[in-house]
């Protein structure tokens, strides 16, 4: 599963983000998941248990996750839509090329106004975080 | 905060050295010479893996004749192996469509390339670059922090030109340079190694422009014995 990777990174950032800020414990961390990437949010939770189990400065944080809705706005139109509208209409195997690497969204969708695959990824890209608490 | 950039260390931590093959400018033989010594690489016994970061015309899996492979799903993605090379690129993503991607959008997707990528233990990394000195050089530099540079060039002033602006950028930023290969000679002559005497980097070698080549791309075989690739296996060992 892919996604591990990621939540391997999450928690990787949540460590080093805990070392600079001399956190002896963290105890929250809020997560973003962008709608382009696809990812199961339960799923990514379970991930994130997993990895945080094996370390004493994190194990006990809460995880908050939510879905970030995808919004693209075409360069050339200025026309903005929500990932939703385009992705129904994607074959299984164009929607896991973009779960894996967001940006192939330009190669399989366009613009639903003009046509054009020239637009932003305004936001719901991928996983971010948002903030990480802890004690110190 | 993007947490992708704080793990990209962690998964190149056990490649021992990352070459990266570029020189700025475009048909002058980076995708083959990256070929050619991930190949040579390989049948010496090394651990070889080869990373197309060239998104909008990714040029290796054609010279390898890469088809009907694909990226294992574990923990991350892992790279297949063709002809003991573990290879990674877009293709798998982009198939043969264009990719109008804006620098942005590149950078993002050489982050999650890096981010997701199992390599696991390596002898060699080669980076097949892309033309230019924008993002994908540079997030080069930024993301592969090790990473060493193998300069192509040609003869032609146009191409010398740019390859000079990749050489002082390079050294300006204090990043490896390997040496220079003079590819596609037509005739024999001193003027690359002259005009690049400024920057004081490492001539490895002149390759004679090769006829044979283009018949040989994505036949494994026929490759391994164009001039071409001999003339990288003879010179590897200034490399590795």
């Amino acid at each position: 599963m892919h996604e591990w990777a990621l939540a391997e990174a999450v928690v990787s950032t949540a460590i080093k983000v805990s070392k600079k800020e001399k956190f002896k414990k963290i105890t929250k961390i809020k997560i973003k998941i962008g709608e382009l990437q696809q990812i199961d949010i339960d799923t990514f939770e379970f991930l994130l248990k997993e990895i945080i189990g094996n370390h004493t400065l994190i194990d006990k944080a809460e995880l908050k996750i939510e879905k970030e809705e995808g919004v693209l706005k075409c360069n050339v139109c200025a026309h903005k839509w929500n990932f939703k509208e385009v992705i129904e209409k994607l074959s299984e195997e164009y929607s896991e090329a973009i779960h894996f690497i967001p940006e192939v969204a330009h190669i399989y969708t366009r613009c639903p106004k003009c046509g054009s695959p020239d637009f932003k990824i305004v936001e719901g890209r991928g996983v971010l975080i948002e903030t990480i608490e802890g004690i110190r | 905060m993007d947490p992708r950039l704080n793990i990209i260390d962690k998964r190149l931590e056990n490649i021992k050295r990352l070459i990266a093959v570029g020189g700025g400018k475009g048909g002058i033989g980076k995708s083959l010479t990256a070929s050619a010594l991930a190949l040579t690489l390989s049948k010496l016994g090394y651990k070889v893996g080869l990373l197309d970061l060239d998104f909008c015309s990714p040029s290796a899996h054609i010279i390898l004749g890469v088809k009907g492979i694909y990226p294992k799903e574990e923990k991350g993605i892992i790279p297949p192996e063709i002809y003991g090379i573990r290879f990674m690129s877009i293709i798998y993503y982009a198939e043969d469509n264009p990719s109008p991607l804006r620098g942005i959008d590149i950078s993002n997707a050489i982050i999650e390339l890096l981010a997701i990528t199992q390599w696991g233990e390596l002898d060699f990394l080669i980076v097949d670059m892309p033309p230019g000195i924008g993002d994908s050089i540079l997030d080069t530099i930024r993301l592969m922090k090790r990473v060493e540079f193998l300069i192509i060039t040609t003869q032609s002033k146009v191409v010398l030109e740019t390859v000079k602006k990749v050489l002082k950028i390079l050294r300006e930023l204090k990043v490896p340079i390997i040496g220079v290969i003079e590819n596609m000679r037509l005739a024999k002559s001193s003027f690359v190694k002259e005009e690049l005497k400024e920057f004081n980097v490492p001539f490895l070698s002149a390759i004679d422009f090769d006829k044979s080549l283009e018949d040989s791309l994505g036949d494994i075989n026929k490759l391994s014995k164009t001039d071409f690739v001999r003339h990288i296996e003879k010179l590897v060992d200034k490399i590795k």
